[in-house]
């Protein structure tokens, strides 16, 4: 059951992906990728890890996504990207791609694969992360807590950038 | 094939794909969005290992990896949105400004 759930969702997460080169519109785009992310939230859900998985549909679905589609719905989308999806590079870079895959997947399958502790889920609990985040890795709370200011910074000095460029 | 192995193919499919996405596609929106399953592909990757070693460490370094991934789309939207906004178009093929 768990097997077949496992397949299920890595199927659809690559469906997703191969649905963001096809599809022209920016919404369906991000809409795609938001089920490519849902479905890698539900394998790590699989691999009991439930608290990347909360985190993968929290911090991504909820607050990345939903910024991006923010961004779309704020931009005129039908422009010469609409009516002509591909640049010049299509082949060579379609070409790239499936090397990089056929190259990787063959040295895997070529591989013993690596048996270690068949995951814990105990260390994947929220009190055991808490608490390894909060006292062990407290520095680099703080420190993201500086990074989000900063980046909070940066995009008002954009916005106010672009205020002073219009006018 | 295990699962160790399945999970880490569908990591570099994921990353092969926003790779050939940000490569093939024109318009900067779309780009923006490959280079996001490029990355979740990789987070993937760090997710099915850190599991197999049972280690707290890559919870915690997945979280952190979150975190950094939503402020660098909190300065890239803005970015995007800016250069929409001067150039009129959000097609790759109008910002070769800086092309010899």
């Amino acid at each position: 059951m768990q097997q077949a759930l496992l397949w299920f969702f890595v199927l659809a997460s690559l469906a997703g992906g191969l649905l963001m080169l096809v599809l022209r519109h920016p919404m369906r785009v991000a809409l795609a990728l938001i089920s490519t992310m849902v479905s890698l939230a539900a394998i790590y859900a699989i691999l009991g890890v439930h608290v990347i998985a909360v985190f993968q549909v929290l911090i991504y679905v909820g607050a990345v996504m939903v910024f991006m589609v923010y961004a779309i719905m704020l931009l005129d989308v039908r422009d010469p990207s609409f009516t002509h999806r591909y640049s010049g590079y299509l082949l060579p870079g379609l070409a790239g791609a499936v090397v990089l895959v056929v190259a990787f997947v063959r040295g895997l399958a070529g591989s013993t694969p690596a048996v270690m502790g068949a995951g814990v889920g105990t260390t994947f609990d929220v009190q055991p992360f808490s608490v390894a985040f909060l006292n062990d890795y407290w520095l680099y709370f703080e420190l993201t807590s500086v990074l989000l200011l900063a980046a909070v910074v940066a995009a008002i000095a954009i916005l106010k950038a672009r205020r002073r460029g219009n006018g | 094939m295990d699962n160790t192995q399945l999970l880490l193919a569908l990591s570099t499919a994921l990353f092969a794909i926003g790779l050939a996405g940000v490569v093939i596609r024109r318009n900067l929106l779309v780009m923006l969005m490959c280079m996001e399953l490029m990355l979740n592909g990789v987070v993937l990757s760090l997710v099915t290992l850190s599991q197999q070693a049972a280690s707290t460490t890559g919870a915690v370094l997945v979280f952190l990896v979150f975190v950094v991934a939503a402020a660098e789309i909190a300065i890239a939207v803005p970015i995007v949105l800016l250069l929409a906004r001067r150039k009129r178009t959000l097609d790759m093929d109008a910002f070769t400004d800086l092309k010899g």
